[in-house]
């Protein structure tokens, strides 16, 4: 019993730090109608930038994210810009093409830089704990969920308390319908994206310091992510939050309870049968398409 | 329609006796082009880039000493990205596409396992550094030869005689044992359970977890649960760092742990843990300090072209370097490089390496070599410390609790 309370204490930590990941990845389909399966790349990238910093100027891994974040939201502009804006036609389509090239080029680009070893971010805090009960809580989850409240905090803020945050929710509601209304739809798509990019690199960091990573390590996350927004519906930021949630509870209370073989397939079965009641997912909107 | 159909099938059919029957012919003394499909992306990526660079350092070793029986050797890899799929590709294209004259193995026994079935269909000697799971073996294909002292199911055993060698007030009551479902590790793992278990060692916890796990949090806090006084693991290096960190986490201080794969990668490691690898155990068949044939050559060169120091050097590589090496001796012996005389030759004989000397038996098994030792971290470094013929140090044991 003690064992599987502790599973879902960790469950929600860790599943803290994947719904600040898939944050990223659920708000970009939203405002663009792209399946970004680059955004695994785009968060070991910026768990490399934040092992750069840290390596090279001494920073705390978390204080690092002053430098990545912004660097982050900036080269997610311009590759919005260069990459995603010209697909005009058959976007969902074409832009899984085009984010799988940028995520091949950014693990080459790593792996050629950083060679394929794996690393890991270190900080005092890596194995500090203290005691609850009869179990021990990490410093490093609990520094990490609390960095994701804060940002998706911030994030929910600017969404629901701006001006802009209207034009990002008004272009994922309708994006012909909020560029007839005056919204400028290609620089909230470009910031949108420079905002899930912050995001990657937020989550990147507290993935960085909880896991040995090389430039390959984004092929099992964007499955994990990508599954996520799937339950908690494309495009929805709230859904991504409890679908993370549902996601990491429910294979870490499997893993200890049953077995670790069981922990991917029980939260599958969540899966299917939430889609099988609701194939929007958990806050998805249902969208008719003139065929 | 349907003639065009069978004139289709007849030549395709044509084309594959062509390519099957046996390895492209080399001209006497000519260059040639060894393949290897190496994982540079994906899971394996840090142990595919390090079988290239033990490769590389064969190649440029055996050149400087005239070639390959005579033939100049260039190494032509080719990324599997870690995928089965990609790796039987690779080496059907590296056979019939860029007709390679020889082949090398892949990294673990997952990729090899489908790779050896498509490189023994086209008659080709297959040589590897790191596929040594049963089902290598099982098959009963000749074109094999796993080259490391002993067959990965016997990995754990000196840990296991060890172990049972103990006085019996400080043996361990109880034994924790997790692995990934891996054709490498599980079988080590699983064979330490059957003979601590027939010798009446208690199983305190045993699962085995899928190999794309990449939380392994709840699965370490299970093992830390069951405070048992032994953890034997059957890991890759971001499980073995990832489960070290938790017992950390969770001032769990076992008697004894030994992870199959992790600690025996150097520095990739300790950078990661710290001090925090004192007393960490893995069976290694190879060491920098090795008294084997040529190793003390193998590390100083390593050092010289790729630098750092010798706690850089990655078994991964020097278990490449030696398939360069028993391939170089049996070519020699033969006096050919042609492929089906290079299996009839390595399947007699000996063959040194800087894992030490080793034989084959008819499924390609390494025979009567050296066994796997234990290695163990000490004050920063990794050394042998069993059996007690070749240990730089005795066992620390108990294992000193985590800083």
């Amino acid at each position: 019993m003690t064992l599987a309370l502790e599973a879902a204490v960790l469950g929600v930590l860790t599943g803290g730090v994947y719904a600040l990941m898939a944050s990223g990845l659920t708000l970009i389909f939203g405002v663009m109608r792209i399946i970004n399966v680059g955004h695994g790349a785009l968060v070991v990238l910026g768990a490399y930038l934040s092992f750069a910093a840290s390596r090279r100027l001494g920073m705390d891994p978390f204080l690092t994210l002053v430098i990545t974040m912004p660097a982050m939201f900036l080269l997610g502009v311009a590759l919005q810009v260069v990459f995603i804006r010209p697909l005009k036609t058959d976007r969902e389509a074409l832009s899984v093409l085009v984010t799988y090239a940028l995520a091949l080029g950014i693990e080459g680009l790593l792996g050629y830089i950083f060679s394929t070893n794996y690393v890991q971010l270190r900080a005092w805090y890596e194995n500090a704990s203290f005691p609850i009960g009869d179990f021990r809580i990490t410093y490093v989850y609990v520094f990490g969920f609390v960095l994701c409240i804060a940002i998706l905090g911030a994030m929910f803020l600017v969404l629901y308390r701006t001006t802009f945050g209207a034009s990002i929710r008004a272009t994922m509601l309708n994006r012909t319908a909020a560029q007839l209304i005056g919204i400028d739809v290609d620089r909230v798509s470009a910031v949108a994206f420079g905002i899930g990019m912050a995001t990657a690199a937020a989550g990147g960091v507290v993935f960085g310091i909880t896991n040995a990573f090389n430039p390959g390590s984004h092929y099992d996350l964007i499955s994990r992510l990508l599954t996520i927004i799937v339950l908690g519906g494309l495009g929805s930021l709230r859904g991504a939050i409890i679908a993370a949630l549902i996601m990491l509870v429910s294979e870490d209370i499997t893993s200890v309870v049953i077995s670790p073989v069981w922990a991917s397939f029980v939260f599958f079965i969540i899966l299917i049968g939430v889609l099988l009641i609701r194939p929007q997912g958990l806050y998805g909107v249902r969208v008719r398409e003139r065929i | 329609m349907r003639r065009r159909l069978m004139a289709a099938v007849v030549a395709t059919l044509g084309l594959t006796a062509a390519c099957g029957g046996s390895a492209t012919p080399t001209v006497q003394g000519a260059p040639i082009t060894i393949g290897v499909s190496v994982s540079l992306s994906g899971d394996f990526s840090g142990d595919g880039k390090a079988l290239e660079q033990g490769y590389d350092l064969w190649m440029a070793d055996v050149n400087s000493r005239g070639g390959l029986a005579g033939h100049k050797v260039t190494m032509k890899y080719v990324d599997d990205a870690s995928s089965t799929q990609q790796v039987v590709t690779n080496y059907q294209n590296l056979i019939t596409v860029d007709k390679v004259a020889l082949v090398f193995g892949p990294f673990s026994s997952l990729l090899t396992i489908p790779a050896s079935t498509v490189v023994d269909r086209y008659g080709y000697a297959f040589p590897e550094p790191a596929g040594g799971g049963p089902h290598v073996f099982d098959r009963g294909l000749k074109s094999v030869f796993f080259v490391q002292p002993a067959a990965v199911e016997d990995n754990l055993v000196s840990y296991t005689k060890w172990l049972l060698a103990l006085p019996s007030g400080q043996r361990p009551a109880s034994v924790a044992y997790a692995t990934q479902d891996d054709p490498f590790t599980q079988p080590q793992v699983d064979k330490a359970k059957s003979l601590l278990e027939a010798a009446g060692m208690k199983t305190a916890y045993y699962h085995v977890y899928p190999a794309e796990t990449t939380d392994f949090t709840p699965i370490a806090l299970q093992v830390a649960s069951t405070k048992a006084d032994a953890v034997i693991l059957g890991t890759q290096l971001p499980d073995a760092v990832a489960f070290a960190k938790t017992f950390i986490q969770q001032q769990f201080n076992p008697k004894t742990i030994i992870e199959t794969t992790g600690p025996d990668q150097g520095s990739q490691f300790s950078d990661k843990l710290g001090s925090n690898t004192e007393g960490i155990m893995v069976p290694a068949g190879w060491t920098t300090a090795a008294k084997a044939y040529g190793n003390d050559v193998f590390v100083k060169e390593f050092i010289a072209k790729y630098g750092g120091t010798a706690a850089d050097i990655s078994a991964d590589a020097a278990e490449a370097y030696s398939v360069g090496q028993v391939v170089e001796q049996a070519a020699t012996k033969a006096g050919s490089i042609d492929n089906t005389t290079l299996i009839n030759t390595l399947h007699s004989g000996t063959y040194n390496t800087i894992q030490g000397p080793m034989s084959f038996d008819a499924t390609g098994k390494p025979q009567g070599g050296v066994g796997v030792y234990i290695e163990q971290w000490q004050g920063g470094s990794a050394m042998f410390v069993y059996p007690s013929t070749i240990a730089a140090a005795p066992p620390e044991y108990p294992k000193k609790n985590w800083q």
